[in-house]
């Protein structure tokens, strides 16, 4: 198993958000997260990732069958994990083209590989620019700096064709994007689905979910996951809203 | 939130400096204190021709009419000028044969990263290493006496080019000009002084390295810089210190006089010990350095990577008399722990038609102070002159501070002046996606600094830039990761 949460209990500034959640992925899946605003869907990918602003009360997350909770940051990141952000983060003069890659070789570091060659690395900058249809400019700015809603987002998703990540967890990806970027982006993470890695996409709309179709749906309320089904949950919940979840 | 970021700045504030080691070399050292007996004393001891003794002493005398300034953003107690040791030198005399210098010293130099033996030498870099009060050893002085080109330590100067160094020394900064330049001129001990003859481009960089190594010392070099007309010369600048308790002052002047249609760069790593992470020890760098672009056309340009020093107080400026003359400023200053910086420039535009740039970066962390102070003075006879002004500070976590003080004084309406300033932070969020993409802080910070950095870091000659980026990302990171 890829990804293994049991029982994860989660609290920031005393306040508990995630209350008891548990969620298995495989590899080759495709996991749907939704759920109401504020019910602690972006803190369940921030915790995937390691973010220690949150204080993790009891549980366990368990990747590739190690425990992870003393894992870094960028560890995780290196061990595979990528989470695409609801709301990516500006750094100012930090070119996109040095910030990819730094990480780049900071994973092949990591896994003691030598630095990537030059041409490769622009070879492939190339090709992944390609894949979401990023426009060649965007590149040679400063990370994040002055793009708009949906180029950001566009942004995030080259990162993760960049990276080849094992785990990636796209939280709110699909907001902010037009039809057409909806396509494209969602095309891209097609082509990107394999047997060997496992997506975790949060989403309010199902319509992402006529793109990229998920093999499990889960309702994610009041910090746990309270139903889980196939893609047809999504058409349900689209019907009738989170009415039902109600005590 | 509050405890991630505490504990990034703690560790931020634990990198520790790697110059502080002390050389064991028997020195020739002067009483403590000053007074006129002393500065006697050193005049003799240098061997120094009457008027460079009445020079002093004339100093000396303005200087006890003198008060300390306290209008920069610093705070530190009294400094009290009869418990300084105003003069130390290596014992070994030394002159252009190394041969004559003491192997402790060329150990210390290599240890430094500047190698002063003849087969190792920086390449394509002429350096004057200064060890204390003196000068140790120029190197590669026949291929610039080829090209006509004057290098070598103050005390050479004084002895082989009497006249030059008569007619300009404090041409630019006058004795009075304030405290510290006061108390420079009447002790100082060495330094290096440079000429460049009419029309010729120095084939080489020059460089000074000071290094202060005996203690309770003040170090008070000299630098004097002429071009000529037409010349050109790139000079850079870099120092360290050992690591100890108590603070050290080091007070110096940098003159430079540049003649019509001639070009100086100034480049300053500075990186004298800051003291320890609790604010303890560290070296007060109270300097005064002025260029005149006397002539037309004239371009001076100084760039400052200052990442080192407990207090820093300097303000290097360019007086543009000459009509159509350049002046530029670009800094990079770095606080952390409990440094204080106050630095800028001053830019006196003077003739017609002139232009100065000043694009200055400011990096606090921890609880450290760093203030940029300038100022722009357009004279009423400067018509048509131009200032540009870029101020930016950058800041990490919120114990630190950032000041700025642009001073304007405009005195034609032909002139333009423009002003920018920016204040950022280094987010817990911007570090978290650096994470999230594998960089670990560490080089993440590294990122993030030197791009803010990039417009001052490009300015620096090569041997210099990658010095300056290592320096800055070391005083940054610490032992994070
Ligand atoms: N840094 C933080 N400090 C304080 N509270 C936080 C913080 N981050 C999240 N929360 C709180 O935790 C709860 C869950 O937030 P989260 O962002 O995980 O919700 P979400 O399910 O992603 O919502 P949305 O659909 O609106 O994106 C919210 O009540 C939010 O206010
Ligand atoms: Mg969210």
């Amino acid at each position: 198993m890829l990804l293994q949460i049991k029982n994860l209990h989660v609290s920031i500034e005393g306040k508990e958000i995630l209350k008891g959640l548990s969620l298995n992925v495989n590899r080759g899946e495709v996991h749907a997260i939704m759920g109401p605003n504020g019910t602690g869907k972006s803190t369940l990918a921030s915790v995937i990732a390691g973010r220690d602003i949150f204080s993790i009360d009891g549980g366990e997350i368990l990747y590739k069958n190690n425990d992870i909770s003393g894992w870094s940051v960028d560890k995780r990141a290196n061990e595979g994990i990528f989470l695409s952000f609801q709301y990516p983060v500006e750094i100012p003069g930090v070119s996109m083209v040095n910030f990819m890659k730094t990480a780049i070789n900071e994973k092949r570091s990591y896994l003691g590989q030598d630095p990537i060659p030059m041409p490769e690395f622009m070879a492939k900058m190339e090709e992944k620019k390609q894949l979401v249809e990023m426009q060649a400019k965007l590149t040679n700015r400063s990370v994040n700096e002055g793009f708009s809603g949906g180029e950001k987002k566009k942004n995030e998703i080259f990162q993760m064709a960049m990276l080849e990540p094992e785990l990636a967890i796209l939280d709110e990806t699909d907001s902010g994007l037009d039809i057409d970027a909806l396509r494209v982006v969602s095309n891209g993470v097609n082509k990107l689905r394999s047997s060997n890695n496992a997506f975790i996409i949060i989403t309010h709309y199902q319509r992402l979910l006529d793109y990229i179709v998920p093999d499990f749906v889960h309702v994610l309320y009041d910090g746990k996951i309270v139903k889980s089904g196939t893609k047809e949950l999504a058409l349900e919940l689209e019907e009738k809203g989170y009415e039902n979840f109600k005590k | 939130m509050d405890s991630s970021e505490d504990k990034l700045i703690n560790e931020l504030a634990n990198e520790e400096y790697k110059f502080g080691f002390v050389t064991d070399v028997e020195a020739d050292i002067a009483p403590k204190g000053l007074n006129e007996d002393i500065i006697r004393y050193i005049s003799a001891k240098k061997e120094e021709p009457s008027w460079l003794l009445e020079f002093r002493l004339k100093a000396y005398r303005k200087w006890l009419t003198m008060k300390e300034p306290h209008w920069g953003h610093l705070d530190y107690p009294a400094i009290d000028y009869q418990n300084i040791i105003y003069y130390a030198a290596p014992k070994k005399k030394n002159l252009a044969n190394l041969n004559d210098v003491d192997p402790e010293l060329i150990k210390t130099f290599n240890k430094l990263g500047i190698p002063l033996e003849e087969q190792k030498k920086l390449s394509g870099v002429a350096v004057d290493a200064v060890f204390d009060s003196v000068s140790v050893k120029t190197t590669f002085q026949n291929t610039l006496s080829k090209h006509g080109v004057i290098f070598c330590s103050f005390s050479e100067a004084v002895r082989n080019y009497p006249e030059l160094v008569k007619r300009y020394l404090s041409s630019v900064v006058p004795i009075g000009d304030n405290f510290f330049a006061a108390l420079n001129s009447a002790v100082f001990s060495d330094g290096s002084f440079c000429y460049i003859p009419k029309g010729v481009r120095c084939p080489i960089e020059l460089s000074t390295y000071f290094r202060i190594n005996a203690a309770n010392t003040g170090q008070f070099e000299r630098t004097l810089i002429v071009a000529d007309v037409g010349s050109y010369v790139s000079y850079m600048e870099g120092c360290t210190a050992p690591q100890r308790d108590e603070n050290q002052l080091h007070a110096a002047i940098v003159e430079i006089v540049v003649m019509k249609d001639a070009e100086v760069k100034y480049s300053t790593v500075q990186n004298w010990y800051p003291g320890d992470k609790d604010g303890k020890g560290g070296i007060y760098n109270f300097v005064t350095k002025r260029g005149i672009c006397k002539g037309n056309n004239a371009k001076l340009s100084w760039t400052q990577v200052e990442t080192g020093s407990a207090k820093t107080w300097k303000y290097p400026g360019c007086i543009l008399k000459g009509d159509n003359s350049v002046g530029e400023f670009y800094s990079v200053a770095v606080t952390n722990n409990y440094q204080q910086a106050d630095t800028g420039t001053k830019m006196i535009h003077i003739g017609k038609n002139t232009k100065s740039t000043i694009i200055s970066k400011g990096i606090s962390c921890g609880h450290s102070d760093n203030s940029y102070r300038g100022l722009v003075h357009i004279g009423k006879q400067a018509s048509d002159s131009r200032n540009y002004s870029q101020c930016d500070s950058l800041l990490f976590g919120d114990k630190c501070g950032a000041h700025t003080y642009p001073n304007v004084i405009a005195e034609n309406n032909s002139s333009i002046l423009e002003h920018e300033a920016t204040t950022s932070k280094i987010s817990e969020e911007q570090l978290f996606y650096c994470n999230q993409r594998g960089i670990s802080t560490e080089s993440a910070i590294g990122l993030i600094v030197n791009g803010y950095a990039k417009e001052v870091l490009s300015r620096l000659p090569m041997e210099f830039a990658v010095e300056a980026r290592k320096l800055l990302s070391l005083s940054l990171e610490g032992s994070i990761g």
